[in-house]
């Protein structure tokens, strides 16, 4: 039959790890960004996996809002992003500062 | 058995990609290596009969939001990429700090309230074939109506968003 349940969430606490190394380790905010979305596919998965241990069918639903807001979200950051380029004309996220106390 | 060998590959490769895509100089390697990722997820999403959702991944996530990112990465200046390659001077913090997160979490699965249910999938209460259905009748017919309206009002405010970061002069 399928891998135990405890194997998905084990992977999915796994990914979601890597993807907080790769937002506090990068300074290319697309990185950055593409890790946000990896820490969103983990939870997803844990989503995915609990829906189909207590099979019920609103997992599969939350996780399709979840991947709805994740594409505004992703139009929106990027679109930020390439209004701080034009600005700036770097995107570095130590160098775009001017904000910090 | 043979499933929980498919999963031991689809997670090696998934987690494989994860670092590799944390660790590339370029943010296309990175960009690449996130398709990778994504469609392992797709892949377990099958493996947990959730192939709506697969398709979606695939369709959605390494379709429509890596074009995206792809091309943006190609806007941005290739030449500045140099000097965002290198890591932030606080890398080994960081390590630490999600090495303690994966450890909260595994103690959690491992002393939670799940500790003492059984490991093992139950089997389906829908048949395979109607997970599109049952989405459907989910969302529709069981209080996700409202939430489901609203993502279409969130959707147009993202589209509106991102059109006055981006233009120039509107």
């Amino acid at each position: 039959m399928i891998a135990p349940l405890s194997y998905y969430l084990i992977l999915s606490a796994v990914l979601f790890s890597i993807g907080v190394v790769g937002v506090l380790v990068r300074r290319n905010p697309l990185v950055m960004f593409m890790s946000i979305e990896l820490m969103l596919n983990a939870a997803n998965l844990t989503f995915v996996a609990f829906s189909r241990y207590f099979n019920t069918i609103q997992g599969q639903i939350v996780v399709f809002f979840i991947l709805t807001i994740a594409a505004a979200e992703v139009v929106v950051g990027l679109a930020i992003i390439v209004s701080i380029f034009r600005s700036k004309a770097t995107i570095d996220v130590d160098q775009v500062a001017s904000l910090k106390g | 058995m043979i499933d929980t060998l498919f999963f031991a590959l689809v997670a090696a490769v998934a987690v494989v990609a994860a670092v590799a895509m944390v660790v590339a100089r370029r943010a296309v390697h990175s960009a690449l290596f996130l398709v990778v990722i994504l469609f392992c997820v797709a892949l377990l999403y099958l493996t947990l009969s959730a192939e709506f959702l697969a398709a979606v991944q695939i369709i959605v996530y390494a379709g429509a939001v890596m074009v995206l990112f792809l091309f943006v990465i190609t806007l941005l200046n290739p030449a500045a990429e140099q000097q965002l390659a290198d890591v932030r001077s606080h890398g080994i913090v960081a390590a630490v700090l999600a090495g303690v997160l994966l450890i909260e979490v595994a103690a959690v699965l491992r002393w939670g309230t799940l500790a003492g249910q059984p490991a093992s999938f139950p089997p389906p209460a829908v048949p395979w074939s109607d997970n599109v259905q049952a989405i459907g009748e989910g969302l529709f017919t069981t209080g996700f109506l409202l939430p489901f309206e609203l993502t279409s009002v969130l959707l147009i405010v993202a589209i509106v968003g991102a059109t006055v970061l981006a233009k120039r002069r509107l």
